[in-house]
C-alpha cells in the first residue's frame, strides 16, 4: 500500500503567468509497505505523469516573487487543511473497522486457520515458544514483503507495465468480489438476516463492477474514495483475523521500521523505484493510494473542470495539458512522488492463497488530473496522498486493540488519538522536508505506546476510578 | 430500556460539548487539530499519573483496602496536578508555536488567536477527559445488566453523565482562564484554576452521595463560566447586543442579514 502521504501541489502555470511561482513542492509521505503483491500500477499508458508515488523531487518551495514568507504561511495553511483532508478518511476507516469488530464475532474468531506467511501457530505451551514463533512469523512476514517489493522494483525497472497492472487488476478484483462477499455473508450472519443467493449476487456484482470501474477508471471523487476506504477497512479486518496476537504487534512494529529504511535510505527499494520513476519522468503506476483531490482523465481535461470539493488533483498531467493551452509544467520532475513507497508497501504480500489482496489495495490509480488552466486558488490545486496501506496498517492497530484490548474503549480512544497526533506530525514534517516520507513509522510508534501503556497502565487506574465513581 | 439509557447518558454528557464542536470548531481545521493536540496532550499527562500510580500500588500492600484507597485519592491528585501541569505546558507549546509562525509569516495576525486556542484545547481537554471518563460506562449501559444489584445506587449511570457533562465544560472553561491568566501573568488565577480542580475532583470521593458532589460541582461550572465569559472579553453590554441580535461587527463577519 502506498503509504505515502504526499503533496501534491499542482504547478500552477496559471500562477507563472501571473507570478513567478514555482511548482508547489510536493511533499509526499510515502511509507513503503513492502507491497503486498501489487505491482505499483506503473504507469498506466493512459494516465498522464501521474504523480503517484513519485518520489520527493526536492522541489524548490514556493516562491511568489522570490519572496520566502509567504511560503511558510501558505505552508501552513495548506498543512491544516489537508491534514483534516486526510483524517476524515483515516477516522472513517478506523470506525468502520471498530464498528466491524465490536459487531460481527467473526473477526475476532479464532478458527485455527492462518495465512500461509505466518505458519507458526501461538497457541503454544510456553510463552518463551510464543514469543519465538512471533518472531519467526515476523521474519518470514516481512522477508516475503521485501522480496515482493523487489520484485516490484524490478518488474519496473524493466518496465514489465503490464504484468504489474494486471497484478493490481486481479487484486483489486478479488478484494471487492471475494472478501467483500465474505464480509457481507457474516454481517447477515450477525444479524440474523436471510437472503437468498440471487439477491446476494445482484448486490455484489453491482458493487464489485462499480468499484472497480471507481478505482481503476473514472468515477466520481467521492466514491472513488469511499471504496478505497471500504476495502482498506476490509484488508485491515482480514489481517486482524488471520494474524495471531503478538505476531501482529511485532509485524506492526517491524514493518514501520522497514517503511523508514525503504523510504529514506539510499538503497532503499522504494527509493530506486521513485527515482527510476524520476528519471524516465512519469509517475510511478497508479499504486492504490488515496487522494484527496480528484484526478481525471485527460481527455476529461479540456471540457470539464475537476470537481471542485478538494483540491485539485496535482498536475501529472502536464503532457496532457499542454495541448489545453495551461503554460507547461515546470517540472516534470515534480511529483513523482513518493507514491513509491506506497506501491511497494503494496507489494505485501498477499494473503493466504490468494494472490493480490495487496495489489487490489494498491490498485487506486490516480488518474491524470485535469487541471483547469485557470485558477486562483493555489491552495486548492494542492492534494494529499496517503498510501493506502497507511490505512490499513492504522486501521489494523485501531481494531486490533479493539478487539483484545481489556480496556476496551479507553485503548482504542488512546491508539486513535496517538495515530492522528503521529499523522499530523508526520504531514508536519512532510511540508517542512518537502519530500517523501514514510508515514508509518511515527503513527504506529505512537500507536504501539499508547496501546500498551493504556492497556497496562491506565485501564486498571480508570477502572478503580470508574468503581468509586471518582472524577479527575 | 438500556437502549433509552445508552442514548440519554450519551447525550446528556457529550451533547453540549458535541455541538460546541460542530458549530465553532468543525469548519476551521486548524482548531480541529489543536483540539486533538490538546486531547494528546490530557492523554499523556493521565499515563504518566496512571505510571505513577501503577508502580505505587506494586510496592504497596495490595490486601489493605485503605492502603489502596489512599493510594487512589493520592493518584486523583497527582493526575489533577500532571493535567494542569500540561495544560501550562502546552500553552507554552503554543506560544513558542505561534510566535514561529508569527515570525515567518508576512501576516500581522496570526492565523488563530490565543484565545481561540485556550477555547480549543480546553475543549480537547475535556473531551478526552469526558471520554476516559465515561465510555466504558456508557458501554456498559446497553449490554444486559441490573444497576445496583449489590446495593449500590441506581443512579449511577445517570450521575456519571451528569459529572462528565460538567467535567468537560469545566475543563474549556479551565482552559480560557488558565491561558489569560499565562497571558497576564496572574499567577493567582492560574492557582485558582488548580484549586478548583482539585476541589471538584475531591467532591467526588464522597460519590454514591451525589447530591454532595454534584451540586457544588454545577454551581462552580456556573462561577466558572462566568469567570471565563470575562476572560474571553464578555461583559453584560456584548451579551445584551447578542442576545437581541443587534451586535452589527459580529453579524457583518458572519455575514447574517439582519
Amino acid at each position: 500500500m502506498a503509504n505515502n502521504a504526499e503533496d501534491v501541489e499542482n504547478n500552477r502555470d496559471a500562477n507563472e503567468m501571473s507570478e513567478p511561482r514555482q511548482q508547489p513542492q510536493e511533499a509526499t509521505v510515502t511509507r513503503s509497505r513492502p507491497g503486498r503483491g501489487s505491482g505499483g500500477g506503473g504507469s498506466d499508458g493512459s494516465s498522464g505523469p501521474e504523480q503517484n508515488g513519485q518520489p520527493p523531487t526536492p522541489r524548490p518551495p514556493r516562491v511568489v516573487d522570490a519572496e520566502d514568507d509567504e511560503d511558510e504561511e501558505l505552508t501552513l495553511k495548506y498543512g491544516a487543511k489537508h491534514v483534516i483532508m486526510l483524517f476524515v478518511p483515516v477516522t472513517l476507516c478506523m470506525v468502520v473497522v471498530v464498528a466491524t469488530i465490536k459487531s460481527v464475532s467473526f473477526y475476532t474468531q479464532n478458527d485455527g486457520q492462518r495465512l500461509i506467511y505466518t505458519p507458526f501457530p501461538e497457541d503454544t505451551e510456553t510463552v518463551a515458544q510464543r514469543a519465538l514463533n512471533s518472531v519467526l512469523n515476523a521474519i518470514i512476514m516481512i522477508t516475503v514483503i521485501i522480496v515482493m517489493t523487489l520484485v516490484l522494483v524490478l518488474l519496473y525497472k524493466y518496465r514489465c507495465y503490464k504484468v504489474i497492472q494486471g497484478w493490481l487488476f486481479l487484486s483489486s478484483l478479488l478484494l471487492l468480489f471475494f472478501f467483500s462477499y465474505i464480509y457481507l455473508k457474516e454481517v447477515f450472519k450477525t444479524y440474523n438476516v436471510a437472503m437468498d443467493y440471487f439477491t446476494l449476487a445482484v448486490i455484489i456484482w453491482n458493487f464489485g463492477v462499480v468499484g472497480m470501474i471507481c478505482i481503476h477508471w473514472k468515477g466520481p471523487l467521492r466514491l472513488q474514495q469511499a471504496y478505497l476506504i471500504m476495502i482498506s477497512a476490509l484488508m485491515a479486518l482480514v489481517f486482524i483475523k488471520y494474524l495471531p496476537e503478538w505476531t501482529a504487534w511485532l509485524i506492526l512494529a517491524v514493518i514501520s521500521v522497514y517503511d523508514l529504511l525503504a523510504v529514506l535510505c539510499p538503497k532503499g527499494p522504494l527509493r530506486i523505484l521513485v527515482e527510476t520513476a524520476q528519471e524516465r519522468n512519469e509517475p510511478i503506476f497508479p499504486a492504490l493510494i488515496y487522494s484527496s483531490t480528484m484526478v481525471w482523465l485527460v481527455n476529461m481535461a479540456d471540457t470539464d473542470r475537476p470537481k471542485r470539493n478538494s483540491t485539485e488533483g496535482e498536475p501529472p498531467q502536464q503532457e496532457n495539458q499542454q495541448a489545453v493551452g495551461s503554460p507547461a509544467p515546470s517540472s516534470p520532475s515534480q511529483d513523482d512522488g513518493g507514491f513509491s513507497s506506497t506501491w511497494v508497501n503494496q507489494q505485501e504480500h498477499q494473503l493466504g492463497p490468494l494472490e493480490s489482496t495487496d495489489d487490489s489495495r494498491r490498485e487506486i490509480q490516480q488518474m491524470p488530473s485535469a487541471r483547469p488552466p485557470v485558477d486562483d486558488e493555489d491552495d486548492e490545486e494542492r492534494g494529499v496522498k496517503l498510501g493506502l496501506g497507511d490505512f490499513i496498517f492504522y486501521s489494523m492497530l485501531v481494531g486490533k486493540a479493539s478487539a483484545t484490548a481489556s480496556g476496551d474503549w479507553n485503548t482504542t480512544l488512546a491508539c486513535f488519538v496517538a495515530i492522528l497526533i503521529g499523522l499530523c506530525l508526520t504531514l508536519l514534517l512532510l511540508a517542512i522536508f518537502k519530500k517523501a516520507l514514510p508515514a508509518l513509522p511515527i503513527s504506529i510508534f505512537f500507536g504501539l505506546v499508547f496501546y500498551f501503556a493504556t492497556d497496562n497502565l491506565v485501564q486498571p487506574f480508570m477502572d478503580k476510578l470508574a468503581l468509586h465513581q471518582f472524577y479527575i | 430500556m438500556t437502549a433509552a439509557v445508552f442514548f440519554g447518558c450519551t447525550f446528556i454528557a457529550f451533547g453540549p460539548a458535541l455541538s460546541l464542536f460542530l458549530f465553532t470548531i468543525a469548519r476551521d481545521p486548524l482548531r480541529v487539530i489543536f483540539l486533538i493536540a490538546g486531547a494528546f496532550f490530557w492523554l499523556v499527562s493521565l499515563l504518566l499519573s496512571s505510571l505513577v500510580w501503577f508502580i505505587s500500588v506494586q510496592i504497596s500492600n495490595k490486601d489493605s483496602a485503605t492502603q489502596q484507597k489512599g493510594l487512589l485519592i493520592f493518584g486523583v491528585v497527582l493526575s489533577v496536578l500532571l493535567q494542569e501541569t500540561f495544560r501550562f505546558g502546552y500553552f507554552k507549546l503554543l506560544k513558542k508555536a505561534n510566535e514561529g509562525l508569527l515570525a515567518l509569516s508576512q501576516e500581522e495576525t496570526m492565523p488563530i488567536s490565543i484565545r481561540q486556542l485556550a477555547y480549543v484545547s480546553g475543549l480537547g481537554f475535556g473531551f478526552m477527559s469526558g471520554a476516559f471518563s465515561v465510555v466504558n460506562i456508557l458501554a456498559d449501559s446497553v449490554g444486559p445488566g441490573t444497576v445496583g444489584i449489590h446495593g449500590d445506587s441506581q443512579h449511577y449511570f445517570l450521575s456519571s453523565a451528569f459529572m462528565t457533562m460538567a467535567i468537560i465544560l469545566l475543563h474549556m472553561f479551565w482552559g480560557v482562564v488558565f491561558f489569560d491568566a499565562c497571558e497576564k501573568k496572574r499567577w493567582w488565577a492560574v492557582a485558582i484554576v488548580v484549586l478548583s480542580h482539585l476541589v471538584i475532583s475531591c467532591l467526588t470521593f464522597q460519590n454514591p452521595q451525589y447530591v454532595n458532589s454534584l451540586v457544588p460541582t454545577y454551581v462552580l461550572l456556573f462561577l466558572m463560566g462566568i469567570w471565563a465569559f470575562y476572560c474571553a472579553g464578555g461583559s453584560l453590554r456584548n451579551l445584551k447586543l447578542c442576545l437581541t441580535c443587534k451586535d452589527t461587527d459580529f453579524l457583518l463577519a458572519n455575514h447574517r442579514p439582519r
